[in-house]
């Protein structure tokens, strides 16, 4: 094969040698020498239906491997269509390559057709873009694409490429070598401080880890394992982190926050000595900032130095990735543990008391009702099913809350789920991206009536793809989060939160040649999902809800995440529309 | 307060969208940015005052540090540095105050650049404190036209500058054609 190419041949050569078996994409005009060489190239395309799906599928793909999704846009309106994944992949870490085609060079700022500054419009969704006009530069771009997507703190970085060097000719040879002068990542963290933290876990009398998906992008939850059977501390994972302590661990409480538990809150309000392992402290997570954890000193760990001190000012800072800080962490202090772990063992025994005690005072527990399928209940059984094994994805909500609280993972990488961002329509793809990257796992995509029609599009890429996604709608007939906060704090009045006109999902299904089926009664949940399971391919479940159900324990905004809601103030107002 | 922030940068297209993006994505308030090539034509030095809460400082210089591109941001409000802004100012001299005026300017340290019946036109450098003085004064004199650089600084100690080293990539085989 002679090495003079054209520009998509190189650049899908260095995808190869990037390791990329899938990408998630739409054509368009000025990709088509792109897709050209991909009509025969071993590299799979999966053809998404919405450019955004593109990013999410992507995403979902990178969350549940570890690995660089990839997605793919036109110009103009395929690109401006990838930002809100972009920003979602910003906003959790997430680390995709996005290709865009871009007008050709000597069109650039002519307004021509599809021409969009996608260059300055996704400048503040990545962690890094490029625009790619001299073909020259493609193959160090996207080595360096890769190297910056999935290292450090990891996150999206885009490609924009003119149609001019996806199309011109030049002579290849591959990169050894890239230039990044001014991209430094500390990852061993400061030896002197890891082992003053050390002392400060073993000196502790209320220790607490609050673990956050810093831990799973780091491939550190073995060692945050270690580390908690060690320190024997209770543990709580951020919605980021679920996973990151196996959920049947003895010293995982549950998710803290916002929808937190009970137990979770009340630990992170008394504990002398808070040790946040990759979070970054979200407002969800802390509720009134300067009521957070009042009496704890913090050690803080995170790769980002922008992280420490944004919002919590670090007690004990730690700059580095977790996988190489933990494993040191555990072994200082097991070298200290024989001199230093019985000083305040009585105290430390008290505490866990304390905290089995919240956790006995009020449980999560799920609901069950015998005329109407309980959203818990739902959760719960699907929880049954899983078993801590399989992938879940979901949109944003509700339905994600119930299913953060009542969904054990035992593993990371199985609970894939929009967290900062908050982006409706995020499950569906992702269940894509995941199903793809993991063709045997069982992956349920668990989601409102809401947010199962935003992403609705892609029902046909799982029909298209075949893939065996379980998409479970928790269908209650309400954007339900944001009909909570106006029962709770605006009234009751109810303002454009009832979704009427739900298709009929049976026939939705038919009409895409898979299956599907309604279930509406609590007796026949868990048979209507082991038909879902027993289905050969895609399978559509809409379970009929009660409607008017909101989630608790809740931490109303601007409250300490010690001022929980425990349980709905009044009965929840019918109300006459 | 005002932060006066040294930035060294890889001269790149985009470069300076990215700074002045940052800045107001974070909500930091840009009071002035000079920019321009360094000895090294491959790099960008910029010299940035911001108004942020003093508590803030340490904050924005991590979030300055964070673009790939960013070699060095270097926070120079309390650091040993010079800072020093340019002002063009024009002012319509009658035939009386002429010689005032020049005699003003001369007390400033400025330079004439441009001198007609209309009235001068003066340079003058110095900190901000000085110039805004200069610029008080000269208006007591009538109509007048200012446009100021905006601060540009050098820190009189040598920090180091630490770079990246080069990244070997490992490759994997490339694709195997179907």
């Amino acid at each position: 094969m002679s090495n003079t190419m054209n520009g998509a041949r190189i650049l899908l050569e260095c995808l190869g040698r990037e390791g990329v078996d899938v990408i998630f994409g739409y054509p368009g005009g000025v990709t088509l020498p792109l897709y050209d060489v991909m009509y025969d190239h071993p590299i799979r395309h999966v053809l998404v239906r919405h450019e955004e799906n593109a990013c999410f599928a992507a995403s979902g793909y990178a969350r549940a491997t570890g690995k660089v999704g990839v997605a793919c846009a036109t110009s103009g309106p395929g690109a401006t269509n990838l930002t809100t994944g972009l920003v979602d992949c910003m906003m959790d870490s997430i680390p995709i390559v996005a290709l865009t085609g871009q007008v050709s060079s000597k069109l650039i700022g002519s307004d021509a057709f599809q021409e969009a500054d996608t260059f300055g419009i996704t400048r503040s969704a990545t962690k890094h873009n490029y625009l790619v006009r001299d073909i020259k530069e493609l193959a160090d771009t996207v080595h360096e694409a890769f190297h910056i997507a999935s290292s450090g703190r990891p996150g999206p970085v885009l490609i924009d490429i003119t149609k001019d060097v996806l199309q011109g000719q030049v002579h290849y040879t591959p990169i050894h070598e890239i230039h990044l002068p001014g991209y430094k990542v500390v990852t061993d963290g400061h030896a002197g401080q890891i082992r003053r933290a050390a002392q400060m876990m073993w000196e502790a009398r209320r220790p607490y880890v609050y673990a956050g998906g810093g831990i799973i992008a780091a491939g550190a939850h073995q060692e945050l394992r270690e580390l908690v059977e060690t320190l024997d501390a209770p543990t709580v994972c951020t919605l980021m982190g679920l996973g990151a302590l196996p959920g049947s661990h003895p010293n995982f409480i549950s998710m803290p926050g916002m929808h937190g538990s009970y137990a979770s809150n009340m630990g992170m309000s008394d504990c002398d000595l808070l040790i946040a392992l990759g979070v970054r402290f979200d407002d969800r997570v802390t509720g009134r900032l300067a009521s957070f954890a009042p009496h704890a000193k913090v050690v803080h760990v995170d790769i980002d130095p922008a992280e420490i001190g944004k919002n919590r000012t670090a007690d004990l800072p730690i700059v580095g990735d977790a996988k190489k800080v933990l494993s040191k962490m555990v072994r200082v202090l097991r070298e200290l543990e024989p001199e230093m772990a019985g000083a305040h063992a009585e105290d430390r025994r008290a505490w866990w008391r304390q905290v089995r005690g919240w956790q006995e005072e009020h449980p999560l527990e799920p609901v069950f009702s015998p005329d109407e399928i309980k959203p818990q209940h739902l959760m719960h059984e699907i929880n049954r099913i899983s078993d801590g094994k399989a992938i879940v994805s979901t949109d944003v909500g509700q339905h994600q809350m119930w299913a953060a609280q009542f969904i054990r993972f035992d593993e990371p990488r199985l609970w894939l789920s929009s967290g900062g961002l908050g982006s409706m329509g995020f499950g569906l793809p992702a269940a894509v991206g995941a199903q793809m990257a993991h063709p045997d796992k069982t992956v349920f995509c668990v989601v409102g009536d809401g947010g199962f029609q935003m992403a609705l599009p892609e029902v046909a890429t799982l029909a298209n793809q075949g893939l065996p996604v379980k998409v479970i709608i928790m269908n209650n007939g309400y954007l339900g989060m944001v009909r909570q906060w106006q029962d709770l704090f605006y009234q009751s009045r109810l303002s454009a939160v009832q979704i009427e006109a739900f298709p009929n999902i049976e026939l939705l299904a038919a009409a895409y040649g898979i299956r599907g089926r309604i279930v509406d009664k609590p007796s026949e949940l868990a048979g209507a999902l082991k038909e879902a399971m027993e289905t050969p391919g895609p399978f559509l479940l809409d379970v009929h809800v009660t409607p008017f159900e909101n989630v608790y324990p809740m931490v109303p905004a601007g409250a300490a995440i010690n001022e929980m809601v425990l349980a709905p103030p009044k009965p929840v107002p019918v109300p006459a529309k | 307060m005002l932060m006066t922030i040294s930035l060294l940068m890889e001269n790149k297209p985009g470069a300076l969208m990215r700074v002045t993006g940052l800045l107001s994505q974070r909500g930091y308030n840009i009071e002035s940015l000079t920019v321009a090539r360094t000895l090294d034509p491959t790099l960008s030095r910029m010299t940035i005052t911001v108004d942020v809460d003093a508590k803030q400082r340490a904050q924005v210089i991590k979030q300055m540090n964070k673009p790939v591109n960013v070699l060095q941001a270097t926070d120079l409000t309390d650091a040993p540095a010079v800072l020093r802004e340019m002002v063009l100012l024009r002012v319509r001299a009658t035939m009386e105050n002429r010689t005032a005026i020049l005699k003003e300017a001369e007390i400033f340290g400025a330079r004439v650049v441009d001198s007609s019946v209309e009235g001068f036109a003066l340079e003058a450098t110095g900190d901000s404190e000085k110039l805004e003085e200069f610029i008080a004064v000269m208006e007591t004199y009538g109509e007048i036209e200012v446009t100021r650089s905006g601060m540009v600084a050098v820190s009189l100690e040598a920090k180091k500058l630490r770079l990246a080293p080069p990244i070997p990539k490992a490759h994997g085989e490339p694709a195997v054609p179907r």
